[in-house]
Order: structure tokens, then sequence, then C-alpha cells
């Protein structure tokens, strides 16, 4: 460790590198185990069990899905323009993994070499380049529609960007209350102004304006942003062949299966950053019980499985849950240990609460119907648009009014 | 020696997609280059300190201004761009005089009172320009302009409204 | 790592270079789209050129004239579209040599 002393240039550079590859990698495995949870949840809601046949639980589905498109057939159609049809999936993949390098996980006072061990690029405007790489999104949706040279995706393609142009004009002004109470726009700032407990959330403070209609036109745009249902015409089955990426086989399509799914991680982590305080935990820290917290989960988790090992699974499956059960009671052993404590709770909390998002997602798409394409954009231009206007102009008269 | 690669870099990447935008012969690849370059001074925003402008650069220009513009390229099928004839000769020897007239005018430039003070001055320190200051200014002392672009953007929607509307 | 070392000259030439490229593309081209992106561009070099004097004299008013210029650049983009739309609607072509009759 000497030896980076002298040289924060190169200690800056091995630890974000070290730090992206942890990142992807965790990334790449939440991004498939989210498909996962997304087809057992919603075939739950609709009374039939999801993958259960190709692990325990299906829980090898998603290995089996990645091995599935990376040997299918890259089918290009002859008159698409090539550098553009190729250009459009690595870039709608490529802004959305680097979104994700501005979210702090944990806190940032936890380091390794001078560097934040939780974050991966420590700017002090997060907030708006954020939003930045958000708006450049918008061109990995045109640009697939637009070069796939077929009227399905070009029409897909246009509404698709259209609403996504739409209803980044609220998501982006349903957040400035936040911004007027944390006077800042770097997310560790944010976080700091939350510091408490969950009274101090930023969607429950007394402290200013509760942020609960910030909250909701921001959930709602955020859905609109990321085209999930009830949002997804531009890419329904039934209305549109598949919008934008008709044309797109194998692992191009992945690529934007990925990207959705990224910027759904990515517009979560900025509700649970700007509206429930992030890593922050919502009991008081005089409370100390609640570092056991994590070690309870992981051990429950190892309890369900080794009970399901044992009475209800067969053949394999038995030997596949039996390995989930040791690394599920290995990690909650390994978080009994006190020291282990501070680097756990941060990002406990976090995940907590990006779970909790996940599945408000994909409860929805297993129970509202689509918007139609005119009611979707008349509803973010002409209620969405003004109910954030209205939450920024009471946010700032409260504040006013408290803060003198 | 970092901050001259990065910067080095970042104008390479600028001049060549400028490059590419006259060069490029279909409208859609001009536009994607216009793109990178509107990103590439972004970046050299954020050498410059200014942070906040880097940021309203890319979600103003790169992001709104230039998905209309490729919106209009899609939906008028803009294809390729026709050549028409002119002179072989304007061609070739344009672009080398042009090459000529610029290096001459920045020689002279740089040698002048003005670019005298301006290129041997490197600026004190590095602190990035406040959001807080800039926001001052805009509504304490600039704001009439501000007003007075506000009411701009009102003209310019109204403006865009009228003229698309198929006409009556 | 220390910023301030690259002289302000560097970010000036580097502006005065895209300027002039946009220029040229604005004279050479012949779609109309395209003739305003090399707009676009002459603006962005101009606002280089706004933020590197910013820098220089170490004061923030020329970041709020970029911000302006920003701000005109959006609404002139969004009435130069819309027009642009309008002629290739009564005339069905983009290029400005066929765009000659002040008179229909």
């Amino acid at each position: 460790m000497e030896f980076f002393n002298g040289k924060p240039a190169l200690a800056l550079l091995v630890v974000s590198l070290v730090k992206i590859a942890v990142l992807l990698f965790v990334l790449m495995t939440a991004l498939a185990y989210l498909t996962w949870f997304e087809r057992k949840v919603v075939a739950h809601i609709q009374s039939r069990w999801g993958p259960y046949y190709v692990g325990a639980h299906g829980l090898l589905q998603p290995l089996a899905d990645g091995v599935k498109f990376l040997f299918k057939e890259d089918v290009t159609p002859p008159t698409a323009d090539k550098f553009v049809y190729i250009l459009a999936p690595f870039m709608a993949l490529a802004l959305a993994l680097t979104a994700i390098a501005l979210i702090p996980f944990g806190p940032p006072t936890l380091t390794l070499l001078g560097q934040p061990i939780f974050v991966v690029a420590n700017v002090s405007i997060s907030l708006v380049f954020l939003f930045a790489i958000t708006s450049i999104g918008v061109y990995g949706v045109a640009l697939a529609g637009w070069s796939s040279n077929s009227k399905y995706p070009l029409l897909g393609g246009v509404r698709s960007s259209a609403q996504m142009i739409s209803y980044e004009v609220s998501m982006t002004l349903s957040v400035v209350g936040v911004l007027l109470l944390a006077r800042s726009f770097g997310f560790n700032e944010i976080i700091a102004n939350q510091a408490g407990s969950i009274i101090n959330w930023h969607v429950f403070t007394l402290n200013g304006f509760p942020q609960i209609i910030g909250f909701l036109c921001y959930m709602t745009a955020a859905v609109a942003e990321t085209n999930r249902v009830p949002f997804d015409l531009p890419e329904a089955e039934t209305e549109l062949v598949a919008g934008f990426h008709t044309e797109y086989s194998a692992f191009k399509f992945a690529m934007f299966f990925m990207a959705e799914y990224a910027n759904m991680i990515t517009v979560s982590c900025l509700a649970t950053i700007l509206f429930f305080g992030g890593w922050l935990s919502p009991f008081p820290d005089s409370w100390t019980w609640q570092n056991y917290l994590p070690a309870a989960g992981l051990l429950l988790i190892a309890a369900y499985c080794a009970y399901d090992v044992v009475v209800y699974m067969k053949g394999i499956a038995r030997l596949q849950l039996s390995v989930v059960t040791l690394l599920a009671a290995v990690g909650g052993i390994v978080c009994l240990i006190p020291a282990v404590h501070p680097y756990i709770i941060g990002v406990f909390w976090f995940v907590a609460k990006l779970f909790v998002f996940m599945f408000f997602y994909v409860i929805v798409r297993g129970t509202l119907p689509r918007f139609r394409y005119d009611q979707l954009m008349s509803f973010g231009w002409k209620f969405l648009l003004p109910v954030s206007l209205a939450n920024l102009v009471v946010t700032a008269f409260f504040i006013i009014l408290r803060r003198g | 020696m970092i901050p001259f690669i990065l910067f080095f870099l970042l104008a390479f990447v600028a001049v060549g997609a400028a490059v590419a935008l006259i060069v490029a012969r279909e409208p859609i690849h001009s536009a994607l280059s216009l793109i990178l370059v509107m990103i590439s001074l972004a970046v050299l925003y954020l050498l410059l300190g200014a942070e906040f402008i880097s940021a309203v650069q890319i979600i103003v220009y790169a992001g709104a201004i230039m998905v209309l513009f490729v919106f209009v390229i899609m939906l008028l099928n803009a294809g390729v761009e026709e050549r028409t004839d002119f002179s072989k000769l304007a061609k070739w020897v344009g672009p080398i005089l042009a090459f000529f007239m610029i290096v001459e005018l920045g020689v002279w430039l740089s040698r002048s009172a003005i670019g005298r003070v301006v290129a041997t001055g490197s600026p004190e320190s590095y602190t990035p320009a406040s959001t807080v200051g800039l926001s001052r200014m805009i509504f304490q002392q600039y704001l009439l302009p501000f007003e007075a672009t506000s009411i701009l953007i009102l003209i310019a929607i109204i403006g865009a409204l009228v003229l698309a509307k198929k006409g009556e | 790592m220390n910023f301030s070392v690259i002289p302000i000259s560097y970010y000036l030439v580097l502006s005065a270079v895209l300027f002039g490229l946009g220029l040229l593309a604005f004279v050479f081209k012949r779609n109309i789209i395209t003739i305003f992106m090399a707009i676009e561009l002459m603006l962005n070099a101009v606002n280089l050129a706004f933020v590197a004097f910013a820098r220089a004299h170490n004061q923030l008013d020329g970041l709020v004239f970029v911000f302006f210029v920003i701000v005109v650049a959006a609404c002139e983009a969004a009435v130069g579209l819309a027009i642009v739309i309008s002629v290739y609607v009564n005339r069905q072509t983009l290029n400005i040599e066929r765009i000659n009759l002040l008179k229909f």
C-alpha cells in the first residue's frame, strides 16, 4: 500500500478499475436474476408457476437464456444502415451501464487508498450528470428504430423516443423539489441531508415540504421513461410486432433487453437516493440491534432453502439448492462479525429499498393494462408536467416559510 | 501531463467528428458526428471547470436539440446528398487555401496585443465554477435577459406550432 | 491533477478550427438540414471560446452568456426545423439549389 503513497493518480486508476470490475460483475448477475424475478412474480400474479424446471426454482433459467442469446443466428436486414444498426444497441447498453457508475451504494467515508469504495465516480454534480446520461439514452431507441429500415420499427422507435423526451421533462422537474431541500447536486450531500431516521427522508420530511407528490410524479415519469408497462405501447407485442427492436436478433436484442433493465435499476436507485435516504437506515442510529439485520436476513434465506432441500426437492435440484443454502449460511455467519458491520449495513439498506422498487415495477407490469399512445402523451404533457411545476412552487413556498 | 493528453484526445475527437460532418454522405451520419462534437465539447467544459454548463450542454444541446434534428431527418427521410457539380478546382484548392488563411490568422492573432494577453497567462487556480454563483448571476444581474429568453421560448413554441399545422 | 496548466490559447485555437470547419460545411453542403447542423457547430465553437475566456478572467459572466446562447440555439433550431418541414412539404426536396424561387 505504500507503493501508492506519492501517486494519487495511479491509486485512483487502480481502485477505480477494481470497483468497475466488481460493479459490472454484480450488475450483470443482478440483471440476469431480475429477469428471473420478473417472470416468477408475474407468473404468480397470473396463478401459474414461472420457470421452475431449469434449476431449483428455475434459478438457472437466466443462464439458459444467456446461452440461447449467444448461440442464436444474428440476422441483419440487408437494406439496413450497417453502422447505425450496430451502434444503437451498444449505445443503449453503454449509457445504461455508465449511469450506474454515479450511484453511491454506501457511505463515502469508507475508503481504500484514499478513494471511496462504494462509489465509482464521486463527483459533486452527480444528479444533473445522471440526467444528462439518461437524455442521451433516447438515441439508442430512435436510431434502432430508424436503422432497421422497416415500417414497424420506425414507428415504434419514433413513438418511443417521443415518449421518452416528453416524460424526461416531468422527471427532471419533479426532482427540483428535492434539490431545493438539499441545496446541492451531489448525491452524498443529498443523502447527508436525510440523515436521522425515516422521518428525515425527503419524502416524509417536515423540515420543508414532504415530497410525496414529487415522488409519485417522479415514479410515474420514470416508469414511462424506461418504457415499461403501462407505458410500453411502443414495444408491445400485440400492437407493433415488437416495436423498435423487431429486426434485432440474438445478442443485440439481449443488449436492448439488458439496457431496459439497467435503466430500471438506475431510476430506482435515483428514487432511493433522492426520496428515501439512499443507504441510510430507517431506524435511528442509536438502535444498534439493526446491525444484525443483514445476518438475520441471510440466515432466514438459508433456513428456508434448507427446509426446501429436505422436504420438497428431488434429484439434482437438491444439489443446486443446497449450494445456495451453503452460500447463504456462510454469508449470514460472516455478517455476524461486528467488524464487517459498517461495510455491510449501507449496502444492505440500499439493496433492500431497491428490491422494494423492483417489486413495485414487476407488480405494476403484472396488473395494469397499457395506455394508448395519445392518452400517454396527453397524460405526460397535460397532467404530469403541471403537477410537477405545482409541486415545485409549493415546495419553494414552504421552504421560504420555514427557513425564513 | 495527463491534462495535456486529455485535452489533445478530446480536441482530436472534436475536430475528427467535425470533419466527418463535412465528409458524410448521409445526413444521419452528420447528425451523429455533431452529437460526438457536442459531447467532446462538454468534456472540454469540464476541463475548464464549468461543470454545470457541461451538464446543460449535454442535456439541452445533445439530448434535446439533436434529438429534434434526428427526428426531422428520420421523418423527412432525407436520403443521400445529391452531388451537384461545381468546379473540381475549387474542391481541391479551396480547403488548402483556407488552411493557409487560418494559419496566417492564427499567427497574426497570437502576435497581436490581445493575443499576447490571452496566450501567455494561465489561470491561477482551478476552482470549479460554482452553480450557486452562476444562478445568483442569472437571477440577479442578468434577470432581464432571462425574462426576455423565456418570452423568446414562448414565441418559438407558438411559431413552431403555427408552422407545423397543416394548412386549413 | 492540475488542469490549469493548459494555456487558454489552446482552447481558442480549437474553437477557431471548429468554427472554420462549421463554415466549410455551411458553404459546401447541399442539404438544408446539414447546413443547419453546421450552424449549430459554429454556435458550439463560440460557446467554447466563451467558456475559455470565462476561465481566463475567472469570472462567471461568460458562463451566463453560454447558458443564454444554448437556450437561443434551442429556440432557433425548433423554429428553423419547422420551417424546413414546411419547405419540404411544399417543394418535396431538401436540396437548397432547387429552392431558389422567391415566388412560387
